[in-house]
């Protein structure tokens, strides 16, 4: 297989690294996010069987910017982390506000209380 | 310009005849590797509880003090993980399915022998 | 300037094998843009993780999808065998690889079915579906189930297949490879197939690589990528090239399909020639620590399998980002300027897989 790297970065480089790596060629493969043991955000781009994750570490208070300016067509992935999650991103090209998957529960995958 | 394209297949299939089976007058044999239903051979039944822990879906029931093992038939999704960890293989995968029905099914097997040197009180 | 209606399309609709909405802006039959909404199938299957331990997981995960099973089941347990540094033995490899290209041609079948059920040639419907069910015999004499098969597992596969039961399969898929032969002759040659599917709905070859396509849909358009050629799980040792065509439109995207089954054929014929002797499975104990990006080839592209786990038996977190899932922004693209008539033809093109897209 190609090879897989994670990068850490801060919250507020995501845009200029989305830019440099679109500059570079790179498409974007998916957004995840995973919730047990504090909140973080992984966004995978590829070129030439190449992965690379940008990773960094968040809550469901802070804003964070959303990348479809650069790649519109990520509406679908920040949508579904914004309703199972209740991850805040902002300026979303086509927003659904949680009405994606009509869930009667709020925000289902994260825990509001302090249990497993 | 190919507009009769398709009139080999169809030929060819006027005549074949059915490719179907007539069910349910002809039923179709089940291959041995089928996963029908989980069967039990009681008797050399420990009734330890490790298939019980691993059922996937909780379908399983096991009661050490009455000596009873029963399965929820509707539950049950034919994985086989039960016959994998039994450690006296006294499951197995019979290769008949289970009939359709209208409510529950729990099947329950009792091993109702007593072995010779106890006392029965 | 003429008039905008809007039109709903689905969830229910006869050509759709399951529900997706679309909500269509039509200017005198030519559509303008779509807006879709997705939903109707989802289940939630990610949040098992907390109730069922990683070694009772693949049951859940190869239940995600009816049409790619196997392949969900697989890429599964290749994540936890990374994680916990696993190495399987080659034997397990080699069958793997033989049922996920069987998969690959059932669900191209299917799908060559579908496609004829859309613009009304119900015969030829039938026909490709007659030859999937001898695949499906196949599996369940081999796995011992016909949809799900409950096959795989975290250290290798769980039943094994006697050379017997190899040489019988070579046999039949010789006979098959006729048959699908001359159903892909009408497919390839037809007027009237030609007339409904050539340059309907293009996407170019940069479209497709700034909108994330992946599959059959890319490879139409020029795009050369295939996950296969990276070498995962006895694929190395095979020989062969993926599939290109240029033309970009749904003629392209069909004729891929149909000679993906062909390769298929001929992939497994090699793989049950180097087939080695020897264990099907591991013992594995320990729970896994860490997490992990696989990304192998299912029928309709590149799927993605991020699992993280933390030293317990129960899982953090796993993730499945399906090739429909990408496949969504470029079929907006391509409805834009097409007739209202080509709308169902162009959705299967995609071949939308919704329930993996929802889990």
């Amino acid at each position: 297989m190609g090879q897989q790297t994670i990068k850490m970065i801060a919250s507020n480089e995501l845009l200029a690294e989305t830019l440099r790596l679109k500059n570079d060629g790179y498409r974007l493969v998916a957004i995840s996010c995973s919730s047990k043991g504090g909140m973080e955000l992984s966004y995978s781009f590829d070129k030439d069987y190449n992965l690379i994750t940008l990773r960094f570490p968040t809550d469901n208070i802070e804003k964070i910017e959303s990348i479809s300016i650069i790649y519109p067509f990520s509406f679908l992935y920040e949508n579904e982390i914004k309703e199972l999650f209740g991850v805040k991103i902002k300026d979303i090209s086509i927003d659904f506000n949680d009405t994606l998957y009509t869930i009667p529960v709020k925000t289902p995958f994260y825990e509001q209380k302090e249990e497993k | 310009m190919s507009i009769l394209s398709m009139s080999k297949t169809l030929f060819k299939s006027m005549l074949h005849g059915p490719y179907t089976v007539l069910y349910p007058i002809k039923k179709k044999e089940n291959y041995e590797r089928t996963r029908g239903k989980v069967e039990n051979d009681i008797s050399n039944c420990i009734f330890c509880g490790i298939c019980e822990k691993r059922c996937p879906t909780g379908a399983i029931k096991v009661e050490k003090a009455r000596s009873a093992w029963s399965i929820e038939r509707l539950k049950c999704i034919q994985c086989s993980y039960c016959t994998e960890v039994c450690p006296k293989k006294c499951l197995s995968m019979g290769n008949q399915y289970t009939s359709p029905s209208f409510d529950k099914v729990r099947d329950e097997y009792v091993n109702a022998r007593v072995p010779d040197h106890t006392e029965n009180n | 300037m003429g008039k905008r209606t809007v039109i709903p399309f689905g969830p229910q609709h006869p050509v759709l094998p399951e529900p997706i909405h679309l909500d269509l802006v039509l200017e005198d039959e030519t559509v303008i843009e779509a807006i879709p909404k997705i939903g109707y199938v989802h289940r939630g299957l990610e949040k098992l993780v907390d109730k069922k331990d990683f070694q009772q997981f693949p049951f859940v995960a190869e239940r995600i999808c009816g049409i790619c099973s196997f392949m969900h089941g697989m890429g599964y347990c290749m994540s936890i065998e990374s994680i916990m540094e696993v190495k399987i033995p080659e034997r397990a490899e080699f069958l793997r690889v033989i049922w996920a290209e069987l998969s690959r041609m059932h669900s191209h079948l299917l799908w060559m079915g579908l496609l004829a059920d859309a613009f009304g040639f119900e015969s030829l419907f039938m026909h490709s579906w007659r030859l999937r069910e001898q695949i499906l015999d196949i599996f369940e004499e081999t796995t011992g189930g016909r949809v799900i098969f409950s096959v795989c597992e975290i250290g290798g596969v769980r039943k094994d297949i006697s050379p017997d039961m190899l040489n019988k399969i070579v046999g039949i898929l010789n006979s098959l490879e006729k048959e699908v032969k001359e159903i892909a002759e009408v497919f390839i040659n037809d007027t009237t197939v030609k007339l409904r599917t050539k340059g309907v709905g293009v996407l170019s070859k940069q479209a497709a690589s700034d909108l994330g396509a992946v599959g059959p849909m890319a490879k139409a358009s020029g795009l050369d990528f295939d996950m296969r050629t990276q070498g995962y799980a006895a694929y190395e040792k095979l020989k062969f090239k993926p599939i290109i065509e240029t033309a970009g439109d749904s003629y392209a995207r069909t004729s891929v399909r149909i000679r993906e089954v062909f390769q298929s054929i001929d992939l497994i014929k090699q793989a049950i020639a180097l087939i080695p002797e020897g264990d099907i499975r591991v013992k594995v104990t320990g729970n896994p620590k860490g997490d992990y990006f696989t990304r192998i080839e299912q029928p309709r592209g590149e799927v993605v399998y991020y699992v993280k786990a933390n030293g317990t038996k129960f899982l953090d977190r796993v993730r499945v980002r399906t090739p429909t899932f990408a496949n969504i922004p470029a079929l907006l693209e391509t409805l834009k300027g097409c007739s209202l008539a080509d709308v169902p033809i162009l959705i299967l093109t995609i071949d939308p897989c919704i329930s993996c897209t929802e889990r």
